[in-house]
């Protein structure tokens, strides 16, 4: 499939994705909250190839959205241009850091279908969110690669899920795909021992058949 | 190239009084040891010491000659540029001219609801705050408008500095568009590097490039780093000795919710994390300073309330072995 790639945010893990993006092969669209100067810059040196945009023009120019701001920004995301499109959730609520906000404070739904619901957006997964952005940075490798990492992809729609595994493999990483979204819980930050782990295939799959988590397909 | 060190005032095992007296007598003794800097940063939480730095700072000044005398950070969008100015141009007086500022957010959050500031209002409190900041430095009277504070109007700014402008850095923690304002503002931007230097030279292209466009003197700006630093006499020693009080300070990630394991421990010191022998020390610190071009290396030197035996071990291998070295290979 083409998979045309939009990244909305241009911070620490929206610059790395977009190089990722990039190196993939993907038409890669990037927005950030600054003005366009700051931007372009920012993408010139860190993400040369993708096209600085504004947010709604970038994610309208895409298959696949990938977002990646500050959740306490999540409401500056124009929701409407997401219409249709995939959208994969790379972000992680952790009040010490990013403040307490009330949407996501004590919720008994994952971050992932909070999101959902406050973008509208159907075709949600969660993915990218457990690896640190310097080790995103450093650990895409070519497939087969005995030391490549994996990433959970987490959806309720197989198709969609397989969309996103396919970017996820091109970008470096071994995808690994779990539904429903809300299987995605044992992703988010201190709620195993996988995130920030920084694990491989077979390591991912052991921690989560601890964790009583089945995979939803085995991928060749 | 200048050589320092920096605290949180760690407070895991220690009380606030003792701690307290360890950092003016492990100031007192870098500065004798011949080292550039002491940097105290501003943290409000029950694990730290240090709400208010200058404060200990001041009381350093005191008992020092030499030692220039800085936050890292300040956390400037929950403080009023007007009242951080005057603390640290009084500090300036009382030290001769040894106070410097690093303005940032930090590594936590809890000073907004503690002031009545809105996290989600953080770009203009920074952007507003530190523009208002730099201009204070150099203007005695000032008149100024905005959101973040009450206006000024033609108001007089006193004690003034001793220093004819107070150093003000921008703290970096990864974020591009951070780097792009410290360029634009022409200050100097100071970078916090834990494992890996490498992926912070597009942070500092970004910086001079911003510095360029905005028609800033781009090799008169200086940019510096710091991270997490441990040494003992031996490799091995050194990774063994630190591992458990690290792996405790760390469990305050979100990654690392039972602290930290002995596996990402010694990948993060491969990547670049300063623990280890003197040696390895210095070719880190060098590492940073080809990769970025820094001119000052600052190293938290009392992670995750290990003994005071230990941290001043660890601070003399710094002072006279390491600092001397790192000097004299950057001036070849």
């Amino acid at each position: 499939m083409s998979g045309r790639v939009a990244v909305l945010g241009a911070g620490k893990v929206g610059t790395v994705l977009a190089r990722l993006s990039v190196a993939a092969g993907r038409p890669t669209a990037i927005a950030g909250s600054g003005d366009p100067a700051a931007l372009g810059m920012i993408v010139d040196v860190l993400a040369p190839g993708a096209v600085p945009m504004t947010s709604a023009d970038a994610a309208r120019s895409a298959d696949i959205v990938v977002v990646a701001v500050p959740l306490a920004r999540l409401g500056s995301v124009p929701a409407a241009a997401l219409k249709g499109r995939i959208v994969v959730d790379a972000m992680n609520y952790w009040p010490p850091v990013d403040g307490a906000l009330a949407a996501f404070e004590g919720a008994t739904r994952t971050s992932s279908e909070i999101v959902r619901e406050v973008l509208g957006a159907e075709h949600l997964v969660k993915s990218f969110n457990h690896m640190g952005y310097h080790e995103l940075d450093a650990w895409a490798l070519p497939p087969g690669d005995p030391e490549r990492r994996a990433l959970a992809v987490a959806g309720d729609d197989p198709a969609v899920v397989e969309a996103v595994a396919d970017l996820v493999d091109a970008m470096g990483f071994d995808p690994l795909a779990l539904h429903p979204l809300s299987a995605g819980r044992v992703l988010q930050p201190g709620s195993s021992d996988i995130f920030g782990a920084n694990l491989t295939r077979a390591e991912l799959l052991s921690t989560l058949e601890a964790l009583g988590v089945a995979p939803a397909t085995a991928r060749p | 190239m200048e050589l320092g060190i920096y605290s949180f005032g760690d407070l895991r095992g220690i009380s606030t009084r003792e701690r307290l007296a360890d950092l003016v007598a492990q100031a007192r003794y870098a500065d004798e040891a011949g080292l550039d800097v002491i940097a105290l940063g501003e943290h409000h939480r029950a694990d730290f010491a240090l709400s208010a730095p200058e404060m200990v700072l001041a009381a350093i000044a005191s008992v020092t000659d030499r030692i220039r005398l800085s936050t890292g950070v300040t956390v400037l969008s929950t403080a009023d540029p007007v009242r951080v100015y005057q603390q640290f141009a009084t500090l300036d007086q009382l030290s001769g001219g040894r106070a410097e500022i690093i303005a940032g957010r930090g590594a936590f959050t809890e000073s907004f609801p503690l002031f009545g500031h809105d996290l989600r209002e953080y770009e203009v409190l920074f952007d507003e705050k530190i523009r208002l900041l730099l201009r204070l430095v150099k203007e005695e009277r000032i008149t100024w408008q905005g959101r973040t504070r009450p206006p000024l109007d033609d108001a007089l700014i006193v004690p003034r500095a001793l220093q004819p402008t107070l150093p003000v850095w921008i703290g970096v923690g990864g974020t591009p568009q951070s780097a792009v304002r410290a360029g634009r503002l022409g200050a100097s931007m100071f970078l916090a590097i834990f494992t890996d230097p490498a992926p912070a030279r597009g942070l500092v292209e970004i910086y001079r490039r911003a510095a360029a466009a905005a028609g800033h003197d781009v090799d008169s700006l200086r940019t510096a780093s710091g991270g997490h630093m441990f040494i003992g006499r031996t490799s091995q020693g050194a990774r063994d000795a630190f591992f458990p009080y690290y792996s405790e300070y760390l469990s305050l990630l979100p990654q690392f919710p039972g602290g930290m394991p002995r596996e990402v421990y010694d990948q993060w010191i491969r990547a670049g994390l300063l623990v280890g022998s003197p040696q390895e020390v210095i070719d880190k610190i060098m590492g940073h300073r080809e990769l970025l071009g820094i001119s000052r290396y600052v190293g938290q030197f009392d992670v995750g309330g290990m003994p005071a035996g230990m941290v001043n071990e660890s601070l003399e291998l710094f002072a006279t072995e390491v600092a001397p070295v790192v000097r004299k290979e950057a001036a070849a």
